[in-house]
């Protein structure tokens, strides 16, 4: 019989154990992702892969490319180059002094092989396209589309948390209603509305419904704001404050956290956004990372390396924004999760 | 949603004198301050809906005035397009297999999580990062990953002497290929299911002990019981989801040889259909009447998980019937 503190221990080294498994599942397609962008193209598509980029030394003879072997030249291992192949004997070099030749079987060598990263495949995936201008409309997008929701959906959780009216009940089920509305049935209409006033090929149907609010966010700034006492709001009243300088200057003060996590979703959802992107931006000139992404995964598909670098370049800023605002990105999910 | 969440407070009482005007002036900044949305819904929402109707009686490619058609393009929808049928039966496929397996997944690791292990924070960022990163670029990677000859999964595979399927270039491991995919971002029903489970009050589990139940009677007469809104919410979203699918199969699949939705159309989802109709045919009219029979089907479906959530799912506070 083992005692309770024991079967304890036992318990959550077990839980552990699966969490960890858990983990290496999770993680390793990342880190394939971040190996292959720093391997050769020759490199990329091997059988078994390659878990750290290794490649052939090449070295230049005579202004020819040859490969480095590891042969046995008078009984000396030694590091010598492959020139010349004829039939199963080759013709190796000296690399320091070309003029130093043997002649061996090629089988009796193994190729050199070093191990390199090629961190120039970050640099070659930004410059094979236009990778800053994609970033800069996708920028322009990311920042208005953010600040048109923070005002709109500030200012609307406001009307709905601190007033009564006639008909809000039902116009704020009519909001949280929407949630459930798929998009595609408002999609066709909207889409020839923009094309018909000329904004198709432009950042505006990206970036202008951002300022009618969204039902998310609304909920979730209202659920905020419902826990904030009204006795300021009454005092501020009381000292002549209007509607206005109330919400400014006493409810936003006090709503940092949920304001940041409606930014940090925002900024998320316009950086990974597709859809909207891809039927409504056709020049190259206007396009997003994401659409380009796409673009370059379509023209790219033989050279791994390159695709690998440029989806790993796309996938640092949400990172890096989740690792500075963690605790702001689960507060979201839950608030907006559990509440819904 | 419960209705007392949503309903607004009640402020003290209003001086009698002029309770009309303060009334209305109160009601006016209301509507002031909810205006963007109200013009908002009716430009985005309400207008549109109405005239997605009103295309989907008629043929209209952009360029030409529409033409109406009565019911036509919901009568070849039933009875004339095999595609129509083939992809509601993709996308049922995927989400009869794919959203109870997140489901399970999901909760099996906040279950996991909540057993009072060392680095909680840790192990939740690291579950939750997939969530975060989704879209193009995530499925690009795992387009490489199901490489039937040089992808990482074949391999792994092979190491325990299993010939690995041709995945995404394959009729039949393509979809199952995009289940594996969604499967990898769990972490974001997890995190959902976790701060249920951290709301649970440890006070029913001491009672539940004290009377002798074990872990698994625990398990099933306390927290899946009382996880049950989550839960129900968690599948909402989820039929929602599915039903949107559409970046990992176009980022796969469009400029793949076998062509959007492919190979062998076996990737052909709702929303692709959908989308191939209204933006590479122009048959806008078309399209729309997908959309609208998307729309009664997520309907449908929500209202039956809705009405049937009164056997199973558990509010505190209310009693079953």
């Amino acid at each position: 019989m083992i005692g309770k503190h024991t079967q304890d221990l036992i318990n959550r080294i077990m839980v552990l154990i699966l969490l960890f498994i858990g983990m290496v599942v999770v993680v390793t397609p990342l880190v394939w992702m971040m190996v292959s962008a720093l391997k050769s193209q020759d490199a990329v598509n091997t059988n078994p892969p390659q878990w750290i980029p290794t490649e052939q030394i090449k070295v230049e003879i005579n202004g020819k490319d040859a490969f480095l072997y590891n042969i046995e030249a008078d009984g000396v291992l030694r590091q010598l180059a492959l020139i010349n192949k004829e039939g199963s004997i080759g013709t190796f070099v000296n690399p320091d002094n070309p003029e130093e030749q043997y002649q061996l079987p090629v089988a009796s060598g193994s190729r050199a092989t070093r191990v390199y990263f090629h961190w120039e495949n970050f640099v070659l995936a930004m410059t094979k396209v236009p990778f800053a201008h994609y970033f800069l409309n996708t920028m322009i997008i990311v920042v208005f589309g953010t600040l048109g929701t923070l005002v709109s959906c500030v200012l609307v959780a406001y009307g709905f948390s601190r007033f009564r009216a006639r008909g809000f009940n039902i116009l704020f089920l009519i909001l949280l209603s929407t949630v459930m509305l798929p998009p595609q049935v408002t999609l066709i209409p909207t889409f020839i509305l923009f094309k018909k006033i000329g904004w198709y090929d432009t950042l505006y149907p990206l970036i202008i419904p951002a300022f009618f609010a969204n039902a998310w966010d609304v909920f979730l700034l209202r659920q905020f704001f419902m826990t904030l006492p009204t006795e300021l709001d009454d005092a501020a009243r009381i000292d002549g404050a209007g509607p206005f300088q109330i919400l400014w200057h006493v409810i936003l003060p006090q709503s940092y956290p949920v304001i940041a996590t409606v930014t940090i979703f925002s900024v998320l959802y316009a950086w990974n956004d597709f859809y909207a992107p891809l039927i409504y931006l056709q020049s190259e000139s206007h396009w997003t990372v994401a659409l380009g992404l796409q673009a370059f995964n379509a023209v790219f598909t033989k050279q791994g390396h390159l695709l690998m670098a440029a989806s790993a370049l796309m996938l640092i800023p949400p990172v890096l924004l989740f690792f500075f605002a963690q605790k702001l990105f689960i507060q979201g999910v839950v608030v907006s999760g559990i509440k819904g | 949603m419960k209705l007392e969440n949503i309903k607004l407070r009640n402020n003290s009482a209003k001086p009698a004198s002029q309770p009309m005007s303060m009334r209305r002036r109160e009601a006016l900044w209301g509507y002031i301050f909810i205006s963007p949305w109200l013009i908002g819904f009716v430009i985005f929402t309400l207008g549109p809906m109405i005239a997605s109707l009103l295309l989907s009686l008629t043929n209209y490619n952009i360029t030409t005035p529409p033409v109406f058609i009565q019911l036509d393009n919901y009568i070849k929808l039933f009875t004339g397009d095999p595609r129509f049928w083939h992809s509601l039966g993709v996308t049922v496929k995927f989400a009869l297999i794919a959203i109870p397996l997140n489901l399970v997944f999901g909760f099996v690791l906040a279950l996991l999580l909540n057993q009072n292990v060392p680095g909680v924070a840790f192990w939740r960022t690291i579950y939750y990062l997939p969530s975060v990163i989704a879209g193009v670029a995530v499925a690009i990677l795992w387009s490489l990953i199901f490489n039937p000859r040089f992808g990482i999964l074949n391999w792994l595979l092979s190491l325990v002497g299993i010939d690995g399927p041709g995945w995404l270039a394959s009729p039949d491991w393509a979809v199952p290929a995009l289940i594996i995919m969604s499967l990898w971002s769990v972490g974001g029903g997890m995190i959902i299911y976790l701060s249920g489970l951290q709301s649970i009050p440890t006070a029913f589990y001491e009672a539940a002990e004290l009377d002798g139940a074990n872990a698994l009677q625990r398990l099933f007469y306390i927290t899946i019981p009382l996880m049950s809104p989550v839960i129900f919410y968690n599948l909402v979203i989820g039929i929602i989801g599915t039903f949107q699918y559409f970046t990992e199969v176009y980022v796969i699949t469009a400029t793949a040889d076998t062509g959007l939705g492919g190979p062998l159309e076996s990737t052909l989802f709702y929303n692709v259909y959908l989308y191939s109709n209204a933006f590479r045919y122009l048959n806008m009219g078309y399209a729309s009447a997908l959309a609208w029979v998307l729309f009664v089907i997520v309907l449908v479906l929500t209202l039956l998980v809705f009405r049937s959530s009164a056997l199973w799912v558990y509010y505190e506070g209310e009693l079953r019937r």
